[in-house]
């Protein structure tokens, strides 16, 4: 949705390409001379640099990002290519041999590659399962709220945290569940339980992991849900007032369906995104007493590739990330589109 | 009346339309909903109270809601390290200087995208969306790092971070929106490319580059990641990493916090000090970011 407007693209040089000459031997019926070769390809080249001196300016604002992109973005996926190399520093990576496909077979019959995929789909999964409903239901509760001020102060405050940084954030857990002074266990003591070193425990990763992700996003998540509330025609609620319904009926049968549209679409982002966990989160909580349940695909790249310098294993899971990514994104776009006549890009 | 009990506020509400089941609805949706919020707000009170307590108060879980033994001790002793200011002033380095490189390439770069003349706009437009869907990795993105060396080096984090397609596209979809009539006018009074953005297209998307720039600002602040892999250098680091190091990796160190042992401030008093002095600055453009933040996210498309 945030890229809707990508499709966006109407008139404009490209299509006075496909116009003149391009689209020329694509018609259905062909011409009896076609047009010389040497004629099109002239004419393109002379528009082109006819185009280029005209906009020469556009094209020096232009030049920065285009470097830009390819030296920071496309550089290195060119350099994916170490996934099928038998990569050394000093070699470099045109001087690497290659290997067909001996990094992956590496990387399938590693345990601990396979139980990152495990974690990672589980993780995904239980945020769907868990903390995807809850902006949901925050913006339900906050649209009920009529008192203007308190309302606009609880979503003030509610937002806040999505503005906080993850070692921050991070910083809290470990300090509310450390296991001598933090306040959890304090409480915790006083009720007569016996202290948990959370932190250490696998069973506790996820909940904490997932727990304190609905409590730093919900509050900012809700946003688009209140946007779409927002655009509810009013007069639906009068009329069901007059048919004597109640708040909650109202709620249940007005606001929420009329969310249906904007939930399935996030769904379908999410969806879209199911093999992408917050890694850079993962590596600040995790510990090797809960790789077990911790450990996703971003954080054993992290590990086999920064941390522990095999680039070429790491690579191959980085490359073998993206295609899924890539698929999963790609589905994602078709669904939408079949769903909603509305492409999420 | 019905009208007006829905779309105004409770005070003008009549109350005759109000069921008992709405009210007692009204009073636990607004229970919950504080509760909530005072479990959001908990965190940062707490954290205040224990960076203002005495060491002893907090190692011995009597601080739990306000402050106990009004003390300084932790801030005097956080302020005092150099450590701190050189990460402090890092993090402002970077957040300055990058937020400027962001939009001094994004901005113009999405201007001329947005010109419908511009020939292989479409190309290059999907080539930078095109980034969104897939990326590389870790991997070959550290190593393509380590090959321009740019490791351990400021201009590294400055530089590599710098445009992201979302952005690119929300300033594009911006100058796009601009009606042509503005581009028009400009054209007859002889105005080049260059003038026709810097004085007609800059002022007018002045909320969308104030948006972005304010994005690309809190994601300076706060990223911690690439700074930890990139920097070697201890006087490079920026807040984050340094607040990494004290305030996370520190849980199982036990020789740093015995060694900050005192009556006065103790390990988590300090972290509680150092988080406090972080958050600060976010705590107050806080109100300005999240005006733009929320136009932000109207203006990148997410309306419905």
């Amino acid at each position: 949705m945030a890229e809707a407007a990508l499709d966006r693209e109407s008139g404009g040089g490209a299509v006075r390409v496909m116009d003149g000459v391009i689209a020329t031997p694509e018609l259905a019926t062909p011409p009896a001379f076609p047009p010389a070769r040497t004629f099109s390809i002239g004419s393109v080249v002379r528009t082109l640099l006819a185009d280029v001196r005209r906009d020469w300016q556009l094209y020096v604002l232009l030049a920065p990002m285009i470097i830009w992109f390819a030296v920071f973005l496309y550089a290195p996926m060119y350099g994916l290519q170490i996934a099928f190399k038998q990569y050394s520093l000093f070699r470099g990576i045109e001087g690497s041999p290659w290997v067909g496909f001996d990094n992956f077979v590496a990387l399938f019959s590693n345990e601990y590659f396979l139980r990152a995929v495990k974690n990672t789909l589980l993780i995904s999964f239980y945020s769907l399962v868990f903390a995807f409903p809850v902006p949901i239901i925050l913006a339900l509760m906050f649209n009920e709220i009529h008192h203007q001020g308190f309302r606009r102060i609880a979503q003030t405050i509610t937002y806040l945290p999505h503005f906080i940084s993850l070692v921050i954030i991070a910083g809290l857990v470990v300090n509310f569940l450390s296991p001598t002074t933090g306040i959890v266990n304090i409480m915790l003591d006083w009720l007569g339980f016996e202290k948990i070193y959370f932190l250490t425990i696998p069973e506790y990763f996820r909940p904490i992991f997932i727990g304190s992700n609905i409590w730093k996003e919900a509050g900012f998540d809700s946003i688009v849900y209140l946007a779409a509330i927002a655009g509810i025609n009013p007069a639906l609620y009068e009329s069901a007032r007059m048919d004597g319904a109640s708040r909650l009926q109202m709620m249940r049968y007005i606001t929420l369906p009329s969310l249906v549209p904007v939930i399935m679409i996030m769904l379908i982002i999410r969806v879209g995104q199911l093999i992408e966990v917050n890694f850079e989160y993962i590596i600040l909580l995790y510990q090797p007493a809960t790789f077990e349940t911790a450990d996703v695909i971003s954080t054993f790249i992290y590990r086999a590739g920064i941390q522990n310098n095999q680039y070429a294993l790491g690579t191959a899971a980085d490359l073998f990330n993206a295609v899924v990514a890539l698929i999963l994104v790609v589905s994602a776009n078709w669904l939408s589109r079949r769903y909603s006549q509305n492409s999420v890009w | 009346m019905a009208t007006r009990a829905l779309t105004s506020d409770s005070s003008s509400e009549p109350f005759n339309l109000y069921t008992r089941g709405d009210k007692i609805f009204g009073v636990v949706n607004t229970a919950l909903l504080l509760l909530f919020v005072l479990s959001t707000l908990y965190p940062f009170v707490y954290i205040l109270s224990a960076s203002l307590s005495s060491g002893f108060a907090v190692t011995s879980g009597q601080v739990t809601l306000w402050p106990v033994d009004i003390t300084f001790a932790a801030y005097e002793y956080v302020l005092a390290d150099q450590k701190f200011w050189i990460a402090y002033g890092n993090t402002l380095f970077y957040a300055f200087f990058g937020t400027l490189t962001s939009l001094l390439i994004m901005v113009p770069g999405a201007f001329a995208l947005s010109r419908a003349r511009l020939r292989g706009r479409r190309l290059i437009g999907f080539m930078v969306a095109f980034t969104m869907w897939f990326h590389a990795g870790l991997i070959p993105f550290f190593l393509n790092i380590r090959d321009l060396g740019l490791l351990d080096a400021r201009m590294g984090i400055v530089l590599a971070f710098a445009c992201n397609a979302f952005n690119v596209i929300l300033l594009r979809n911006y100058f796009e929106a601009v009606p042509t009539s503005f581009e028009e006018a400009a054209r007859i009074d002889g105005a080049s490319d260059f003038q026709l953005l810097w004085k007609i297209f800059i002022p007018l998307a002045k909320p969308a580059i104030m948006t972005v720039g304010l994005l690309c600002l809190v994601s300076r602040w706060n990223g911690y990641f690439w700074a930890m892999v990139l920097l070697r250098s201890e006087e490079k680091v920026p807040l984050q990493v340094y607040l990494k190091r004290t305030i996370v990796d520190m849980r199982s160190d036990d020789s740093f916090a015995s060694a900050l042992m005192s009556t006065e401030y103790s390990f988590e008093t300090i972290t509680a000090a150092i988080m406090v002095v972080s958050i600060l600055p976010i705590v107050v453009i806080f109100p300005y970011v999240q005006k733009y933040f929320n136009k932000g996210i109207t203006l990148g498309g997410i309306k419905e």
